[in-house]
C-alpha cells in the first residue's frame, strides 16, 4: 500500500508584520497579513523528498486547524506539490490552546488515515514546539522530532530514521511506522511553488470539517474549554534609547569604556 | 506546605544551572522535591539539597538513554503519582518541554512553555512568558489540573537554601510506547571550554559581517576576553562559518544574558527572538540604520576588524 503522508500546517501571522493582541487576549489574526508558517514549509519539503525517494508511491495530505483565511496556507502547501488538504475550521475553534488544537488535529489524523505525519519544529506564533511530542502521545504512535535528517524505508509498514542534533549530543532515532516526526529548519532549503505548481494547486480537493464532523464537543475546546488561561499582555516599553557613536579610530577604546562603567570589565 | 515537582537536568550528575534557578521558582510556591533521572541521578542530591529539594527521587535504567523522551515521561509521571504535587516545574530545553507536554496529556493538565518568571497566586501560579519576539509581555495561569510549566534559563536567580535533600529511588515501570523510538547511536558534542550559551552571563555574537569562518577567531578572541560564550546568526550558520549549536534566535539558541554584543548582525526580528531579553544590549556594525541600534544600550558604528579587536586588547589591558 502506498505510504500515507499527512503534514501538519500553520496559518500565522506575518512576523515581520505588527503582531498584536485582540481585546480577549488571543492573537488578532485579523489585522496582519497571515502566512504558512515558514518553518513547516520545511515539513512540506520533506514529505515531498520522502515521495520522490519512494519512487512517488505516496499520498500526502495537509492538514490545518484555522480560521477561514487558513486556506491560504493549505494552497500555498498544495502548490509546492502536496496531493490534498484538509481543513477544520470551526467557529467554536477561536481561543484553543495547545490541548484543545492537538486534539482535533489527533482526530483529523485518523480520520484521514496515516502511516507518517510530519509537522514542523515549532510554530512561529505560539513558539511553544511541542505539539508534535502531544500529537504522537494521544495517537500513541512512535516520536521522532526535531530531525534535521529524515528518511523513511521499507513504505507504509517500514521504519522512519533520522537524525536530532540535541543540547549535548547528536542522536540518531528509528521507529517503525506509523510515527509522528517533526523536523528543523536544518532539514534542507524549501522549495519555491513552480507555475505549475501554482496552477495545479487550484484543482486539488480540500475537505472541510467541522467539529461535530470529528465527534468533539465543542466546550473542549476554544476559549472557554482551554486548560490555560492569560489574565494580560502588555506591550514590552520600548528600550530607552541608547548610545551611539561613530567610530574614529577610538570606538574599540570607548566601547570597553562602558562596558567598565557597567562592571562587564 | 504543597510539593512542587522540579524536574532536573543534569549532565551524568552535574547539575545544569537552569535547575538551581527552577529551585528558586519552586520555593515561591512550596517545597521542591527534584527527580533526577538516569546515570549520576544520585550524585545531584548534594547540589540540589544546597539549592532547596526537600527530597530526591532517583531512577536509573538503560531505557532513559537507548529511547527518545518516554521512558523520562514514565518516570516524572511515576514521581508526580507518587507526590501529588501542586505544580510540576521543568527547564525549557527541547527535550524538557516535550517531557513536560506529553506529561500533561497524561494527567489531564494545561501547560505553558518558555516562562521568565513564576509567582504565587491565588489561584495557582502565575507564569510571565515574553512573547512576539518579546515585544509582548503575558501572564497566564493554567485553569485546569495541576500546572505543568516549562522555565526558560536566566528567568531566576540561583540561591542557597540548604534543606535535607533525602534520596528516595523512584519506582518507574515502562509504558508500552516507551521503547517506541530507539536511538541507535550518540554523537556528543565536543567540549568547547567556553560557558554554555543559554547559561552565560555574557555573549558575544557574529554575523554575516564576520564574512567568513577564519574570522570567527576575532568574536572567540573578544569572548574570551570576556568569558563570554560564543553565539551566531543563521546568516553566519547557514554559511557554514559556526556551528548550528550556537545559532541564537528563534530557530537557533533563545539566550537572555546580563550583557549581549553583536557583532555584524542587523538584527532581524527572527535573531531578536532570542536575545531581546537580555540585560545590556550592545552592537558593533557598519551600517548606522541597521535595526539592532533601536535595541542597544550602546553601539559603535564602525567596522568589526577595527573595533572587535580594539576592544579586545582594551579589555585583556584592563583586567591586567
Ligand atoms: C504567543 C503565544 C503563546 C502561547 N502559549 C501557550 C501556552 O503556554 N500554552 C498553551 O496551551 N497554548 C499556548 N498558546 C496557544 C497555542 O500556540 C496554540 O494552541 C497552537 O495551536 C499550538 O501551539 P504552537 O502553535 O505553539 O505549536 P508548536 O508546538 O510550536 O507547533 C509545532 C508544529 O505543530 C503543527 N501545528 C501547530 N498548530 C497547528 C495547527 N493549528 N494546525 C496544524 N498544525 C499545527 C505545525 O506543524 C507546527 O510546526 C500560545 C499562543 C501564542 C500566540
Ligand atoms: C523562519 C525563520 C527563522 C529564522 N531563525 C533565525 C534565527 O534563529 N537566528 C537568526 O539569527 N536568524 C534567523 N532567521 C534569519 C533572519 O531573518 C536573518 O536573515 C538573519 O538573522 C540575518 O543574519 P545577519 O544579521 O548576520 O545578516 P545580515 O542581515 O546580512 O546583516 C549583516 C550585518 O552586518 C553588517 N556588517 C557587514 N560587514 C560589516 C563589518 N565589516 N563591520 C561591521 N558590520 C558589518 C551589515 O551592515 C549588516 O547589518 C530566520 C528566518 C526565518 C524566515
Amino acid at each position: 500500500m502506498s505510504l500515507r503522508i499527512v503534514v501538519c500546517v500553520k496559518y500565522v501571522p506575518d512576523a515581520t508584520g505588527d503582531r498584536h493582541f485582540a481585546e480577549d487576549l488571543t492573537v488578532d489574526r485579523d489585522d496582519v497579513d497571515g502566512l504558512l508558517s515558514e518553518l513547516d514549509e520545511y515539513a512540506v519539503e520533506q514529505a515531498l523528498q520522502i515521495k520522490e525517494a519512494a519512487d512517488d508511491d505516496a499520498e500526502i495530505t495537509v492538514l490545518t486547524v484555522g480560521p477561514e483565511d487558513a486556506k491560504d496556507a493549505l494552497r500555498k502547501a498544495l502548490s509546492m506539490g502536496a496531493d490534498k488538504a484538509v481543513h477544520v475550521e470551526d467557529d467554536d475553534l477561536h481561543g484553543t490552546d495547545v490541548m484543545g488544537t492537538s486534539l482535533v488535529l489527533a482526530k483529523a489524523v485518523e480520520e484521514t488515515g496515516y502511516d507518517l505525519v510530519i509537522a514542523g519544529m515549532a510554530s512561529t506564533d505560539g513558539t511553544m514546539g511541542v505539539l508534535p511530542a502531544i500529537l504522537a502521545e494521544r495517537l500513541g504512535v512512535p516520536q521522532v522530532t526535531l530531525l534535521s535528517e529524515v528518511s523513511v524505508e521499507g513504505g507504509a509498514g517500514g521504519v522512519v530514521k533520522g537524525r536530532r542534533d540535541g543540547d549535548t549530543a547528536s542522536e540518531q532515532l528509528e521507529a517503525s511506522l506509523p510515527a509522528v516526526v517533526s523536523v528543523t529548519d536544518q532539514s534542507g532549503e524549501a522549495r519555491y511553488p513552480s507555475f505549475k505548481g501554482i496552477m495545479a494547486a487550484k484543482k486539488k480537493p480540500v475537505q472541510s470539517l467541522d467539529l461535530d464532523d470529528l465527534d468533539i464537543d465543542a466546550e473542549t475546546v476554544g476559549l472557554e474549554g482551554a486548560w490555560t488561561k492569560v489574565d494580560s499582555a502588555t506591550e514590552r516599553p520600548a528600550r530607552t534609547a541608547g548610545t551611539i557613536v561613530k567610530d574614529e579610530g577610538e570606538g574599540g577604546k570607548q566601547l570597553a569604556e562602558f562596558l567598565a562603567g557597567q562592571k562587564f570589565i | 506546605m504543597a510539593e512542587v515537582l522540579v524536574y532536573v537536568d543534569h549532565v551524568d550528575g552535574a547539575v545544569r544551572k537552569p535547575t538551581l534557578e527552577l529551585l528558586t521558582l519552586a520555593r515561591r510556591i512550596g517545597e521542591p522535591v527534584a527527580v533526577a533521572l538516569g546515570s549520576g541521578a544520585e550524585a545531584t542530591a548534594a547540589t540540589l539539597a544546597e539549592h532547596g529539594a526537600v527530597k530526591v527521587l532517583t531512577a536509573d535504567a538503560p531505557e532513559f538513554a537507548d529511547y527518545l523522551v518516554v521512558p523520562k515521561v514514565d518516570a516524572l509521571q511515576a514521581a508526580y503519582d507518587a507526590v501529588s504535587p501542586a505544580a510540576v516545574l521543568v527547564p525549557s530545553s527541547a527535550e524538557g518541554k516535550e517531557i513536560a507536554a506529553r506529561l500533561a496529556v497524561r494527567i489531564e493538565s494545561g501547560i505553558i512553555t518558555d516562562a521568565v518568571d513564576l509567582e504565587a497566586g491565588d489561584e495557582g501560579p502565575v507564569a510571565t512568558q515574553s512573547v512576539f519576539a518579546a515585544a509582548f509581555t503575558t501572564k497566564s495561569r493554567i485553569s485546569k489540573g495541576t500546572p505543568v510549566i516549562t522555565v526558560k534559563p536566566n528567568s531566576a536567580p540561583v540561591e542557597a537554601a540548604p534543606a535535607a535533600g533525602a534520596v528516595e529511588a523512584l519506582s518507574v515501570s515502562f509504558s508500552a510506547q516507551a521503547t517506541g523510538t530507539k536511538v541507535t547511536s550518540r554523537t556528543p558534542r565536543e567540549s568547547t571550554g567556553r560557558p554554555e550559551l543559554t547559561e552565560a552571563a555574557i555573549v558575544v555574537s557574529g554575523g554575516r559581517g564576520v564574512n567568513g569562518a577564519e574570522n570567527f577567531a576575532i568574536i572567540e578572541g573578544l569572548a574570551d576576553s570576556l568569558g563570554a560564550a560564543v553565539g551566531a546568526s543563521r546568516a553566519a550558520v547557514d554559511a557554514g562559518w559556526y556551528p548550528h549549536s550556537n545559532q541564537v534566535g528563534q530557530t537557533g539558541k533563545s539566550v537572555s544574558p546580563q550583557l549581549y554584543i553583536a557583532s555584524g548582525i542587523s538584527g532581524a526580528i527572527q535573531h531578536r527572538a532570542g536575545m531581546q531579553t537580555s540585560k545590556t544590549i550592545v552592537a558593533i556594525n557598519k551600517d548606522a540604520e541597521a535595526p539592532i541600534f533601536d535595541l542597544v544600550d550602546y553601539g559603535v558604528v564602525g567596522d568589526l576588524f577595527e573595533v572587535v579587536p580594539q576592544l579586545t586588547e582594551e579589555v585583556k589591558s584592563r583586567k591586567g
